[in-house]
């Protein structure tokens, strides 16, 4: 069993004038956000969030404004100080850190996009994506050679000497993502990255993103006020409301146990056909019996790509194999209709 | 009973004259003791200047033509700019008054880099600590305010007539745009890029040097414009305490009552002033050509 690479434990976040004193109120007695800022004037960010992010996956944090995704997101490289909790990273306690700790942290082990996209106007786009390795201290020739390799990468050829402000909104964006990449950092946070980008592009960055992840193994945490989004990239996916977390698993967890009616309000209009995947119709033979004569199907199918064939397969089933290769079960249309409209 | 409230209610003459007396001989003794060494402390301030106003003064004016023209170029890639900068001084040249705007260039020279050297540190510490800041706002503000003959008073009794006390006095008059406007860029600073370069983990000094200060840089050489406009305004009042330049004829003229005199060399303190300032401004401009290029 692998460690989380990220663990976040019984997290508080209270900004106001002494939150050491209120927070009391709500961990031991649990007081709500508004109740808090109207008895004491404390604003509740965050209210006891845990939270294990495990390697090479994507963690989405998903919530709307105001919810404190934002908020959470900066402890896990302290721009943002807790109230209380704790945040583990690797096994080591990010809290704990010194000043020259914690930077030797952000340098090296993580990188951030954010939701501006805060590229640093009077350098152009080389010395931007460069930025995180010229704050290592690493050579310039080397920074040159790994600014150029990340530039490519994002598709950016040929902007090296332009400025970030010549660039439109998902062209800079692209810059902040080979920035935060270029530092071969484990860990990549992104605070709404695609957020400010019009649908088309964000869809875009969407692919170059994964794309990316394909092939790099990073752990990203990826906070959104989009549903889609959330479900398109998050390998796990974390809800909050009002600085707490609702409900976190997969997105076929959310979709089709949602814990709440916040939650089922969130996902009542997306494309179940997306995320619903044959692993959750399958049901497993009766003992002894001989699978039937229908086509197989992986248990990752989407629902879109199966309704088709499902509905031309003999008896309007087919079986579903799981990743190794075993048979997990049948599933059959008319479950996945049901499945659809629950 | 009426006149008890038309008078106001004041320490009496003999106490406030007694007051008065006290506070200057304390100064006098002050200055009697300090004087020499600060004079001395100041000594190499002293040859500077007159080293720099000597070699304004004998070199040959092509060459200082060709100077200006080369830095008015330099500032502002204007051949416009660049144009009529050498023509005002040929003008100068022609009307007589070469050597006493030598005399003022040396001086304001000399003030403008002392006041971004002392200022600029001033401005960034102001910037970094609040504290700083609250404390010493309120002494900008009186440096800018108090009329600058009640400083002059003092600077006087303490190092004589002479070049440094009319440096000091430009100094003093000078000095608090570069300060306030040093400290003014670096707050304004996108707290958003400042969060990313923590995000980076660069330490205060990259933070500084890598970021506060290239964006403020546009808002800092507007300070050194200013400077350098109100160490200009500065050269009849310091002339009055001996420092040569275009000061001094301006202040024989409004002693006798000279309209042209007075107006020839006012001119000319004007077409100095006009001439930094294009210069400086549009060398600012290109300082910031990163921006507003954006296509949004």
């Amino acid at each position: 069993m692998t460690e989380p690479k990220i663990q976040i434990k019984h997290l508080y976040k209270i900004f106001g004038k002494t939150p050491e004193k209120v927070l009391p109120l709500v961990r031991d007695e649990g007081m709500g956000k508004d109740e808090l800022l109207e008895k004491t004037n404390h604003v509740l960010g965050v209210n006891d969030v845990s939270l294990d992010i495990w390697p090479k996956q994507i963690q989405v944090v998903m919530g709307l404004s105001g919810s404190g995704k934002s908020t959470l997101i900066r402890h896990i490289n302290r721009l943002i100080e807790p109230t209380g909790g704790e945040v583990i990273i690797d096994g080591e306690d990010v809290l704990a850190m010194n000043q020259t700790q914690l930077r030797e942290l952000r340098r090296n082990k993580m990188s951030m996009v954010f939701q501006k996209f805060a590229l640093l106007p009077h350098r152009t786009i080389r010395e931007n994506v460069g930025y995180g390795l010229e704050i290592q201290g690493v050579g310039e020739d080397e920074i040159a050679r790994r600014a150029q390799h990340w530039i490519d990468r994002v598709g950016l050829t040929g902007y090296e000497d332009h400025y970030p402000g010549h660039l439109s909104g998902g062209m800079q964006q692209r810059v902040g993502l080979a920035r935060g990449l270029a530092t071969d950092a484990d860990i990549l946070l992104m605070d709404e990255a695609f957020s400010a980008l019009d649908p088309l592009i964000r869809f875009d960055m969407q692919s170059i993103l994964l794309e990316l992840q394909n092939e790099l193994h990073k752990t990203i945490v990826f906070i959104t006020h989009d549903l889609d989004e959330a479900l398109r990239l998050g390998d796990n996916i974390a809800i909050l409301r009002d600085g707490a977390m609702v409900q976190q698993g997969d997105a076929q967890d959310i979709v089709l146990h949602p814990a709440d009616d916040y939650i089922r309000d969130f996902i009542k209009d997306i494309n179940r056909a997306k995320v619903i995947q044959l692993r959750a119709l399958a049901k497993p033979l009766e003992p002894g019996e001989t699978p039937p004569e229908v086509p197989h199907f992986p248990a990752n199918t989407r629902l879109e790509d199966a309704l088709l064939p499902m509905s031309q397969a003999p008896g309007q089933e087919v079986l579903v194999d799981g990743t190794d290769g075993a048979l997990l079960g049948r599933a059959s249309l008319s479950d996945a209709i049901r499945a659809l409209h629950e | 009973m009426w006149e008890s409230l038309t008078e106001f209610p004041d320490l009496g003459r003999s106490t406030l004259s007694t007051m008065k007396k006290a506070i200057d001989a304390g100064f006098k003794g002050f200055s009697r003791t300090y004087g020499e060494a600060l004079e001395n402390f100041f000594n190499p301030l002293l040859h500077f200047l007159v080293w720099f106003e000597k070699l304004l003064i004998n070199t040959p004016w092509p060459i200082i033509l060709l100077v200006i023209g080369a830095l008015a170029w330099l500032g502002s890639r204007s051949w416009k700019v660049t144009g009529l900068s050498v023509l005002a001084f040929v003008v100068i040249g022609v009307f007589g008054m070469w050597e006493d705007t030598m005399a003022t260039l040396a001086i304001i020279s000399v003030a403008t880099f002392l006041c971004i050297l002392i200022g600029i540190p001033i401005g960034i510490l102001m910037a970094r600590s609040d504290r700083a800041q609250t404390m010493i706002t309120p002494v900008l503000d009186v440096m800018q305010t108090i009329p600058s003959f009640v400083y002059l008073i003092p600077v006087v009794m303490l190092l004589g007539i002479g070049k440094v006390p009319g440096l000091i006095a430009v100094l003093i008059y000078a000095i608090p745009p570069i300060v306030r406007l040093t400290n003014l860029g670096i707050r304004l600073v996108d707290p958003d890029v400042l969060e990313a370069a923590d995000a980076f983990g660069a330490s205060p000094r990259q933070k500084l040097l890598g970021v506060q200060i290239p964006l403020a840089l546009p808002n800092i050489f507007a300070g050194v414009n200013q400077t350098i406009m109100m160490s200009l305004s500065m050269v009849v009042i310091a002339s009055m305490i001996g420092v040569r330049g275009l000061g001094v004829p301006v202040l024989r003229a409004v002693q006798n009552q000279y309209l042209a005199l007075g107006m020839m060399n006012g001119l000319a303190i004007v077409a100095l002033a006009i001439i930094f300032d294009r210069i400086s401004q549009s060398y600012g401009k290109r300082l910031q050509a990163y921006r507003g290029q954006g296509r949004d």
